[in-house]
């Protein structure tokens, strides 16, 4: 057999043509999968903007004014510790094992009320101070950037506690185990766009 | 051969047969917290050459991103995941043409524009 023909028959021995469909598991999958490439391709084009407006400042306050890294980091650990939480939650969805889930999966819950109620008072203060999305180009794109991926993290939390409802109301059927791992890669996908965030609006700026 | 692989392809994510136990995020766990520390600490320092500090942060996101899509999104070239890396090699793709496409293109802009200044010192 040569490699090609071996690698279309990988498994089960059968050509590729006559193995049937795909289980619902993986075409659901790889549906949000796509999905989540096409979200990750709206937040190229906002840091885009970001990266281009970012010196527009308008006589305004700059980025390395503004940000405070110390704040920064901690609201990238909450993050960074809520996928991991995630991802032991996930691995309790498999097991179809309720007590870990509820464990990890509310640790995740706090860890991202946490990151949002960091961030929202990041924005509170800088609006109390005149530095609102009205001020510059620069402030716009930071706002509608960072406000984007804030938006989708309180997206996923209310995701979240569904998904805890619907276990508890109809157990780990596949349909729900199928919904909390697509939100296992929404949560992961959102960490991954918080690390271009925090390296170009952050870190960039000093 | 591997008798773990789908003949069908694998979904994304978390695998139906636990071929990623908790380890793989400890691991990327391991991993995450010194680049993610290593970034702040990379951005602040004074240790580092100063114009190459932006090259030390692109490297040190991507590497994060790369242990994040390999440790906690499982996301591997084994032969089962093939539509999944070939579809997040597009979206990286794309990504890249739409950040790197607009920096260039304003820059561009931006470098063969009158200033404001003297463009309004013409008009008058």
């Amino acid at each position: 057999m040569s490699a090609a023909e071996q690698a279309l028959s990988t498994g089960s021995g059968m050509p590729l043509a006559l193995r049937g469909p795909a289980p619902v598991r993986v075409v659901a999958g790889f549906g949000f999968w796509l999905f989540l490439l096409s979200d990750i391709i709206l937040f190229a084009a906002l840091f885009a903007t970001y990266s281009v407006l970012s010196g527009s400042t308008a006589g305004g306050p700059t980025a390395a004014e503004l940000f405070d890294q110390k704040h920064v980091f901690l609201e990238t650990m909450c993050l960074l510790a809520s996928s991991v939480t995630c991802g032991f939650g996930s691995l309790a969805v498999q097991r179809a094992d309720a007590r870990p889930l509820y464990f990890w999966m509310g640790a995740t819950f706090a860890l991202g009320a946490c990151f949002l109620r960091m961030e929202s008072q990041e924005f509170a203060a800088m609006v109390a101070a005149g530095a609102g999305p009205s001020h510059s180009a620069f402030l716009s794109a930071f706002f509608t950037l960072v406000g984007t991926h804030g938006l989708h993290v309180s997206l996923g939390l209310a995701w979240l506690l569904i998904m805890l409802l619907q276990v508890k109301t109809l157990g780990f059927q596949p349909m729900v185990s199928r919904r909390f791992f697509s939100f296992g890669l929404f949560w992961h996908a959102l960490d991954i766009v918080w690390i271009g965030v925090f390296t170009i609006v952050y870190l960039g700026a000093t | 051969m591997d008798s773990h692989i789908q003949p069908q392809g694998a979904a994304p994510g978390v695998d139906p047969r636990e071929r990623h136990g908790a380890r793989s995020y400890l691991i990327g766990l391991l991993y995450a917290v010194p680049l993610t520390v290593a970034s702040f600490w990379a951005a602040k320092t004074s240790l580092v050459y100063p114009p190459a500090v932006p090259v030390l942060l692109a490297a040190l996101a991507i590497a994060q991103m790369g242990v994040h899509v390999a440790f906690f999104l499982h996301i591997s070239s084994a032969p089962d995941q093939t539509n999944n890396l070939l579809a997040l090699a597009f979206g990286v793709f794309v990504t890249a043409l739409i950040v790197f496409g607009s920096m260039m293109i304003m820059s561009h802009l931006n470098h063969n524009m009158m200033s404001m200044d003297e463009l309004i010192k013409i008009q008058r």
